[in-house]
């Protein structure tokens, strides 16, 4: 195929502890490392894989958001991705306009295969690519953990509650990344000063002809419920006690 | 008045509990009639499950050999086309669900709620965000239908003894045949199922092997729970990845959890934040696991658990 789309969003760095503001009006970001998506990643990596095994001729990464998250696209690029595509917008666009936005590209690149992540670890949504295939009325392969491509099919494994279920797909179609696809590779210094020559292209989901709408609306932010605080038994003896205490055993 | 749909998740004979724990969530909808949607080759005995879950008032039954094995995009235009008429489109947070309604969502072009874990309002729901850190208050558009999926660990399951109508529904819609089940690769146990177990045991990535992860099945089999494990485990290949507990395996709530050699990473810790005991051993008294844990062991786990399972 010509080219796979890779989804990249820009999120809070996933060993973060995340904070809800004292105000309840969203979370602690300012100052919050910020990366790829790990899911993102992975999606991009196995691209990347893809790329070097002769099954594609080009890897573009894109990212719908605020303009830092050029940072994530530049990471992307320095992985291996070719070419990056930021589809500005302040606010973090939802699942169907994400969906929208990304057909938009795939019919503009002719693309081959679109890989995203399963979901976002800050919004939990996951959604995007479910979206995504359902508005293109393709195939879609949701927590891939392994994937073959050979020609105009894809066999893929996919994680369910089960185990592992396999399908094959007709291409194009979307994949959504799990956590056992791979292992991304780390970024070397010189692939970063070269991901500095590589293009970027800014565009807005107005040029792409998407408009937001029909969106859920966030209003209260809490913190969970905290557990009480327990107890520390000395031995075994203690635990079996502690359990007893408590009828469970 | 509130009119729900619930797609029912099941493995051609047995109905998934998930459906009862999304009905509960439903009847949290003040003045709601509650019908249930079961896809199916053959599905009249899955459909008289889904009849006797109290508060359901029908049971809709769409048999088509193209439904099993369970699809999402065999599956979708189904929903869409059973759903029109009804103001909320409910399916289970389960890896099932997952796959199928944020599909039905893009066909009836709304964004979907997802893992609701609390009604506020006929379109006001809590969910958790940032893996379980935070928890937001959602409002779906008054106009439109409203499509979510239910997160079933904050829900218990809605009771029996119900005789609901079971109507087989004609659904005239063209199917795809883009995506083919090629197998399910399944490791069966006859251990208590890890979803709706009152009991579960986990172990980590301190077990070291799969051989030495036996001694968790031992202490299990004791308790006459099921078996979890964090990602660390799955990814080491001591047991394989339905197993996983946490933000990306499963998301359970059993009376009694207990951890062993994991350390408590927020991912894994979202998994288990309904449990009603969480009890922890590791040999780390710094371990973030003892931060959430009701009653801890700081020991050594190859010492602990022989010890604990010949205690019990
Ligand atoms: C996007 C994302 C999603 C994730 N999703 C999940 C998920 O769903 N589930 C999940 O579990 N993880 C998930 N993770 C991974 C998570 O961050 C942790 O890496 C993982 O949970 C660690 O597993 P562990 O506790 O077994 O291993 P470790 O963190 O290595 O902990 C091992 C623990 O064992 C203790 N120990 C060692 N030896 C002994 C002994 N002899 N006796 C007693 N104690 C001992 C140590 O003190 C330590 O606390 C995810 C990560 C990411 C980035
Ligand atoms: N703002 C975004 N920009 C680019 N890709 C995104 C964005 N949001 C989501 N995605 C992709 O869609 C996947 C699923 O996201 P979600 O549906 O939000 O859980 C992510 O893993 C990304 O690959």
């Amino acid at each position: 195929m010509k080219t796979i789309l890779v989804g990249i969003k820009r999120a809070v760095d996933y060993n973060v502890r995340v904070r809800v503001k004292s105000d309840g009006t969203g979370v602690e970001t300012d100052g919050v490392k910020m990366s790829i998506n790990p899911f993102d990643e992975i999606a991009l990596e196995e691209a990347l894989r893809l790329k070097e095994a002769g099954r594609t001729e080009e890897v573009v990464v894109i990212s719908v958001g605020p303009s830092e998250a050029q940072q994530q696209l530049r990471t992307g690029l320095a992985m291996g991705a070719d070419r990056a595509i930021l589809i500005e917008s302040d606010d973090a666009p939802q699942p169907l306009t994400l969906a929208r936005a990304f057909l938009k590209l795939v019919e503009k690149e002719n693309a081959g295969l679109v890989l995203l992540g399963k979901q976002s670890i800050d919004s939990d949504n996951n959604q995007t690519g479910q979206m995504l295939a359902a508005l293109w009325g393709r195939p879609q392969a949701t927590s891939a953990s392994g994937i073959e491509v050979d020609g105009d099919t894809a066999r893929v494994t996919r994680e369910v509650d089960a185990g592992l279920e396999v399908v094959d797909i007709d291409l194009p179609g979307v994949i959504t990344a799990d956590l056992r696809l791979n292992t991304p590779r780390y970024v070397k210094l010189p692939d970063i000063m070269k991901a500095k020559k590589k293009p970027l292209e800014t565009m807005s989901l107005a040029d792409l002809g998407v408009e937001a709408g029909g969106d859920i609306v966030s209003s209260a932010f809490a913190p969970p419920e905290e557990r009480s605080k327990g107890v520390i038994v000395e031995d075994v003896a203690g635990l079996v006690g502690a359990l007893k205490e408590k009828g469970l055993l | 008045m509130a009119k729900i749909l619930i797609i029912a998740e099941h493995d051609g004979s047995t109905l998934n509990p998930s459906a009862a724990k999304s009905v509960a969530c439903a009847a949290d909808i003040s003045d709601a009639e509650i019908d249930v949607l079961v896809l199916a080759a053959d599905g009249e005995s899955v459909a008289s499950q889904a009849a006797e879950i109290a508060g359901v008032s029908r049971v809709l039954v769409a048999n088509n050999a193209a439904n099993e094995p369970a699809l999402a995009v065999v599956h979708a235009p189904q929903v869409v086309a059973a759903a029109s008429g009804y103001s909320h489109v409910f399916g289970p947070s389960t890896t099932w669900g997952k796959d199928l309604m944020p599909r039905v969502a893009a066909l009836l072009s709304v964004n979907q709620i997802s893992d609701i874990m609390a009604v506020l309002g006929s379109h006001e729901f809590r969910r958790p965000i940032y893996a379980g850190n935070a928890i937001v208050t959602v409002t779906a558009p008054a106009e439109s239908v409203v499509v979510a999926t239910v997160r079933t660990a904050s829900y218990k399951s809605a009771g029996g003894g119900n005789s609901a109508a079971v109507e087989s529904l004609e659904l005239d819609v063209e199917l795809p045949t883009h995506t083919r089940f090629v197998e399910l690769q399944s490791g069966s146990s006859d251990r208590p199922d890890l979803q709706t177990a009152a009991r579960v045991v986990s172990g980590g990535r301190a077990l070291g092997s799969a051989e030495d992860f036996e001694i968790i099945y031992k202490l299990a089999d004791k308790l006459g729970a099921g078996v979890g494990a964090s990602r660390a485990a799955v990814d080491a290949g001591y047991v394989p990845n339905e197993m996983q507990v946490g933000q990306t395996g499963k998301i359970i709530a059993p009376e009694l959890y207990v951890a062993i050699g994991i350390s408590g990473a927020i991912q894994h810790l979202t998994g288990i934040k309904d449990a009603g005991t969480i009890v922890a051993i590791n040999k780390d008294s710094e371990a973030p696991i003892f931060e959430v844990a009701d009653i801890g062991l700081v020991a050594d786990l190859f010492d602990a658990v022989p010890e604990l399972e010949a205690k019990l």
